[in-house]
C-alpha cells in the first residue's frame, strides 16, 4: 500500500490492512478539507521520502506502545476537494481503548513531524500557505 | 571539504525559486553553516526565517548537528500534514 496518494482515499481498503477476528474494536480518523470562507480546496505536498520515513516510525512506535494493536494510515497529495479526506488512520485492537489510543497517537503525532504542507485555494483565484504555528513569514500567512 | 545537497518545500521553494541546490561546507560544518551558505549563495535564500526547521538525511534535528560529505539537508516551512 502507498502510504501517499495524489488518488482518493478508500477506507475499505485501508481497514483491510488491519482488522481480524481477533481485533474486536476498530477506530477510523478521517482529516477532511473543511468549508473556510472562501476556500476551494487545498493542494497539499510532501517531502516524499521523509514522509514515508516518518510514517513507518510512527507506526513503529504506536506497535511498540500497543502491541496487540495494528494502525494504517494514508495521506492524499495533490488538490484535495472540499469534504474529500486528507488523511486517513485506521487502528483496530482487540477492544476499543487501544484502537482509540493508537489511532490519536499517530494523527497526533503527523501534526508534529509529518512534512507535509497545504496551500488552501481561494474562490479569487489566490492561494495561501498555511502556517498552523501562526508564525507568518514573507509573503503573508494565514494562522490556522 | 563537504559537498551537502539541501532541498527546499512549499514556501520556501517558492522563495527560492528552486527545490535543490548543491552547496559545499567546511569539513567540520554545522546545519546552521549550511544554512548561512544557502543565504549566501541561492537568490531569495535571504528571506528564510532566521531558524526554519531542518532535517539531515530524512530526521528532523537541530540546527547544530554536524554536517558531512554526501547528507541531504531540507529546509521545512512549518508542517501543515493532516
Amino acid at each position: 500500500m502507498n502510504q501517499l496518494t495524489h488518488a482518493p482515499i478508500s477506507v475499505e481498503a485501508l481497514l483491510g490492512h488491519v482488522q481480524s477476528a481477533e481485533r474486536g474494536g476498530t477506530c477510523v480518523f478521517l482529516g477532511t478539507v473543511r468549508k473556510d470562507d472562501d476556500v476551494t480546496g487545498i493542494e497539499y505536498s510532501a517531502y516524499d521520502e521523509m514522509a514515508v520515513a516518518e510514517i513507518t516510525r510512527m507506526l513503529d512506535e504506536a506497535r511498540e506502545r500497543w502491541p496487540e494493536a495494528r494502525v494504517a494510515l494514508q495521506h492524499r497529495l495533490g488538490l484535495v476537494p472540499l469534504g474529500e479526506a486528507s488523511i486517513a488512520i485506521v487502528a483496530a485492537a482487540p477492544h476499543r481503548d487501544e484502537a482509540f489510543a493508537a489511532c490519536r497517537y499517530v494523527i497526533e503525532e503527523v501534526k508534529k513531524r509529518l512534512p507535509t504542507w497545504k496551500k488552501e485555494l481561494h474562490a479569487d483565484g489566490s492561494a495561501t500557505w498555511v502556517d498552523p504555528s501562526g508564525h507568518p513569514i514573507a509573503g503573508g500567512l494565514r494562522d490556522r | 571539504m563537504a559537498q551537502v545537497t539541501v532541498r527546499f518545500f512549499a514556501r520556501y521553494a517558492e522563495l527560492t525559486g528552486c527545490e535543490t541546490a548543491a552547496i559545499s561546507v567546511s569539513g567540520t560544518s554545522t546545519v546552521a553553516d549550511v544554512l548561512d551558505r544557502v543565504r549566501e549563495t541561492v537568490p531569495g535564500a535571504q528571506n528564510l526565517p532566521p531558524r526554519p526547521l531542518a532535517a539531515l538525511n530524512l530526521r528532523q534535528v537541530k540546527l547544530e548537528v554536524c554536517v558531512k560529505d554526501g547528507d541531504e539537508v531540507a529546509l521545512l516551512p512549518p508542517l501543515s500534514g493532516g
